[in-house]
């Protein structure tokens, strides 16, 4: 950190066409390290400020509906909390989530909307249901090969999405979309077609797998169990470093931040693109895989959980950070978790939980935009002031105005 | 109607694009504008055309001040501009677009637009279908469009910016007749060019801009020199050039023709030896960039070979032109060049050569502070490139060349720097030259060009002159082929 000043003083020598500073405007170097010393507060402030912001919203929703807060909070700390086989299912729903997030961090690393996630968590399922239906192997056996069979069916559905976009030039947000739509309709197709029960044809979903393709749980009637916590676990950390510490991370991040350029620079953009779209999908078909023989065993309509959507709103909370996304999802599964017992106790409607998820995710989103909106007035006011001393008159060569269009 | 700007200033930042400038227009006249790239024209007329806002000075209509606020509002008060890309909307019918703009109520007349329509038709020897999509016209049909439906909201002043590029001749002869016929009826034309065939065929009066400023006015009869002299200043004395050994051939072009949706070049021979500098002169958008881009393998020519190194590179990706030593050293440096939002190091790691899966971060930050220094980057490591100076952005870039290059390509190398960077940034290039490498660079700077090319190819809307060498060419030479004289 020390280093940081000590470079950017103006060193002897160096031909410079940055204005120098003179008396009363700090060099840029001070600057930054007087931002830094007040940064960490107004960080917080700017991070902690919408959350809080969120829980009075939602509080004066309460209020306008006549409901009393402060027990619609303690049911759902209680609902989420309260004893230990309800903390295992907020955990059974932290894993798809984190699964998914996990993925969508990689192609929002990469420039894209993968809004066709809950596409990709749908096929997982289904190859999942596929490989538990066709297989009579022993779990030890069966549970690798469902897990695969899961990553290939998401990679697969987020791979065509991506072919779409870099060869058919359909946009990833429509792609995915209409991709999500048709995997949906083969889940019914499935459930009321060839995998329909003996004798029944419902909606309600396919017949149990056999045991050996169910996850096992922990004693005592809980929700979750080891296996899928050390997928999620080991997913969150082999995603945190690639994007961090590898030449494929950087390269992706360079191709999100600018594809032009990277592809200037030399990077195969295209390759990189479906990359990012097969891994995400990986990801997305393995929460697919979860909750198909951890928590439903059997293929249901709605297998997907809305995972997908919600993963969307976890990446954009943690700030595209891979270390924000584990306690993030924490949170929104705690949520979604203790909101299923308000009905019951407050006769109030479990989506209040949805309410506060999306309240808080709007803030924060909203707080970004302000802040940035409130840092670019700063930016340009010491702009002018530089301006204002700089010894130097206009040294660059008049631009024509088209450079820069005014509208 | 008589317009008359007085003293117009106007700023971007710290660029004085207009540096009180006076105008007179006289109603029934053609009224030409030269000046190179920069000199202000664009930002004066749309000034004019309510695109933009001046900072200071007058604007008179008859006599009257005016003011407005959009181009809404100007062609309200009768200014109207045709822009050099049409601003129409291609999906939509040639009736569509004559009727947009209009003020005549909430529901469309499209008996009356299509009256109107057809009058100015007959009335101008226009032959445009109604119903046909406008993405089908040829930029001269755009124009003719253009043209009648400002004329139907009433416009007395048309300015028209580079008219004559990306037409074919017989729609540049029918143009000109248009534009004698509206000033016989009394409009006001501004003719914005930097074509001087052009400007003597057609315009009474020349005002001439350079750097924001009004060098002078000629009425008509006048001739090219004076126009070149008052576009590009007095002579420049060339400095003496170290001769250097040429070696071998590394980039030929064989009957090459590039093209995009406005413009085609053909027509291209040129050989270039190791160690040779070629300049491409030209204003903007007369092809360099297109050569330039064919060069990279960024754009497939459309006609004609094109040789790097001795080996034939038609059809083949950017990727594999990047493997035969090509580099490409776009003008849009944080669009086409720096990724915004990494910083030096990142940006290092991206170009280097370890292709190690993992990134070694400490080595990267000792390797980005040698070449940061190297390089005199006002910066660290840690610093993202969208905070860089224009001119620290330039050396990041130069930095980010590989060292065995044989062949680079560079658009305005030293656009918008100070003299010194733009100095040390010839520095590097020739320091790479001497050890071989071949440099095509393109640039509005007349006196940059004459100054560090050997050869210079001339390109003036589309056409492209025989290679000139430099340390025979004077800047009057340049200028006349610049403005299409002679080629």
């Amino acid at each position: 950190m020390k280093a940081m000043g000590e470079r950017t003083e103006p060193s002897k020598g160096r031909v410079e066409e940055t204005p120098r500073t003179r008396e009363g405007v700090p060099a840029p170097a001070q600057e930054a390290t007087a931002r830094r010393g007040a940064g960490m507060w107004e960080n917080l402030a700017w991070s902690i400020g919408p959350i809080l912001l969120g829980l009075i919203l939602t509080t004066l929703a309460l209020l306008a509906v006549g409901a009393n807060p402060v027990r619609a909070y303690t049911v759902m700390w209680k609902g989420a909390f309260g004893n230990a086989a309800q903390f295992s299912n907020v955990v059974s729903s932290w894993v798809p989530l984190a699964l998914a997030s996990v993925g969508l961090l990689i192609t929002f690393t990469a420039g894209l909307w993968n809004i066709g996630i809950e596409g990709q968590i749908i096929m997982g399922a289904i190859f999942t249901a596929w490989t538990a239906r066709t297989f009579d192997w022993p779990a030890e056996a069966l549970i690798p090969a469902l897990f695969i069979s899961g990553i290939i069916g998401g990679a697969a559905w987020a791979l065509l999405a991506g072919v779409l976009k870099t060869y058919g030039h359909v946009h990833e947000i429509f792609g995915g979309l209409g991709l999500n739509f048709v995997a949906t309709g083969v889940t019914l197709y499935l459930i009321i077609g060839p995998w329909k029960r003996a004798g029944i044809a419902s909606t309600s979903g396919t017949e149990l797998f056999r045991p050996a393709a169910w996850l096992p749980t922990f004693p005592g009637g809980m929700a979750v169990g080891p296996i899928e916590i050390a997928v999620a676990v080991v997913s969150l950390v082999i995603v945190y470093f690639a994007l961090r510490g590898t030449l494929w991370g950087l390269k992706l991040k360079a191709i999100g931040k600018n594809i032009r350029s990277a592809y200037w620079i030399g990077i195969s953009t295209r390759l990189h693109l479906l990359g990012a779209f097969a891994l995400c999908g990986a990801f997305a078909g393995m929460a697919g895989t979860v909750q198909a023989i951890g928590v439903w065993h059997r293929l249901i309509p709605a297998i997907s959980g809305g995972y997908g959507y919600l993963g969307i709103l976890v990446v954009l909370l943690s700030g595209f950070q891979a270390a924000g996304l584990a306690p993030v999802a924490f949170f929104f599964a705690a949520v979604s978790k203790g909101s299923v017992a308000l009905p019951l106790d407050l006769q109030l409607d479990s989506s209040l939980g949805g309410v506060l998820q999306g309240i808080i995710v709007l803030l924060v989103i909203l707080s970004q935009g302000v802040r940035a909106r409130v840092q670019r007035a700063g930016a340009s006011a010491r702009i002018d002031s530089a301006v204002l001393a700089s010894p130097v008159g206009p040294t660059a060569a008049p631009v024509e105005a088209n450079e820069n269009p005014p509208l | 109607m008589r317009l008359e700007l007085k003293s117009i200033h106007k700023y971007f930042g710290l660029v004085h694009a207009n540096d009180g400038v006076d105008l007179t227009v006289e109603s029934g006249t053609i009224h030409g504008l030269l000046g190179e790239n920069g000199a202000g024209k664009s930002t004066l007329m749309k000034i004019l055309s309510g695109f933009i806002r001046r900072d200071s000075g007058e604007i008179l209509l008859d006599g009257r001040p005016v003011e407005f606020h959009s181009p809404a509002e100007a062609i309200r008060m009768g200014i109207g501009m045709l822009h050099q890309d049409p601003l129409d909307f291609p999906p939509l019918s040639v009736l569509d677009n004559f009727l947009l703009g209009r003020e005549d109520g909430f529901v469309q007349n499209r008996a009356r637009a299509l009256a109107d329509l057809k009058r100015l038709s007959s009335q101008f020897g226009f032959d445009l279908d109604p119903e046909t999509l406008v993405s089908t016209l040829t930029v001269g049909e755009r124009q003719q469009l253009e043209i009648m439906r400002l004329l139907s909201l009433g416009v007395q002043i048309l300015i028209f910016d580079e008219p004559t590029t990306g037409i074919s001749l017989p729609q540049k002869v029918k143009l000109f007749e248009t534009l004698r016929l509206l000033a016989k009826e009394g409009k006001s034309i501004i003719f914005v060019t930097h074509k001087l065939q052009d400007a003597e065929d057609l315009c009474q009066r020349v005002t001439v801009l350079r750097r924001g400023q009004v060098t002078g006015q000629v009425e008509h009869p006048f001739t090219a020199s004076q126009l070149v002299q008052l576009m590009f200043g007095q002579n420049l004395a060339v400095s003496a050039r170290q001769a250097i050994e040429l070696g071998a051939p590394i980039l030929e072009m064989r009957d090459v023709a590039v093209e995009d949706y406005r413009l085609r070049v053909p027509n291209l021979n040129l050989q270039v030896c190791a160690g040779e500098v070629i300049g491409l002169a030209g204003i903007e958008g007369s092809g360099q960039r297109l050569f330039l881009r064919a060069c990279a393998g960024l754009l497939p020519p459309s006609a004609g070979e094109i040789w790097i190194a001795g080996a034939k590179m038609n059809r083949q990706p950017y990727h594999k032109f990047l493997e035969r030593g090509v580099a490409y050293m776009p003008a849009g440096r944080l669009e086409e060049g720096l990724v915004p939002g990494l910083n030096l190091a990142e940006h290092f790691v991206l170009v280097g050569r370890s292709k190690d899966f993992f990134i070694n971060w400490g080595a990267a930050q000792s390797e980005a502070q040698v070449k940061i220094e190297e390089y005199s980057i006002h910066g660290v490591p840690a610093t993202r490139v969208e905070s860089l100076s224009g001119g620290n952005q330039q050396r990041a870039l130069l930095a980010l060349l590989r060292p065995d290059i044989d062949l680079l390509l560079l658009e305005h190398p030293t656009r918008g720097l100070d003299i010194e960077s733009t100095l040390w940034v010839w520095n590097q290039l020739l320091e790479r030259r001497r050890r071989g490498t071949a440099i095509v660079f393109a640039s509005a700077d007349l006196d940059e060009i004459l100054e560090y090319s050997d050869r210079i190819l001339v390109f003036s809307g589309g056409r492209v002159a025989q290679a000139l060498v430099a340390k025979e060419t004077s800047v009057t030479q340049l200028g006349e082929l610049i403005g299409g004289k002679g080629l």
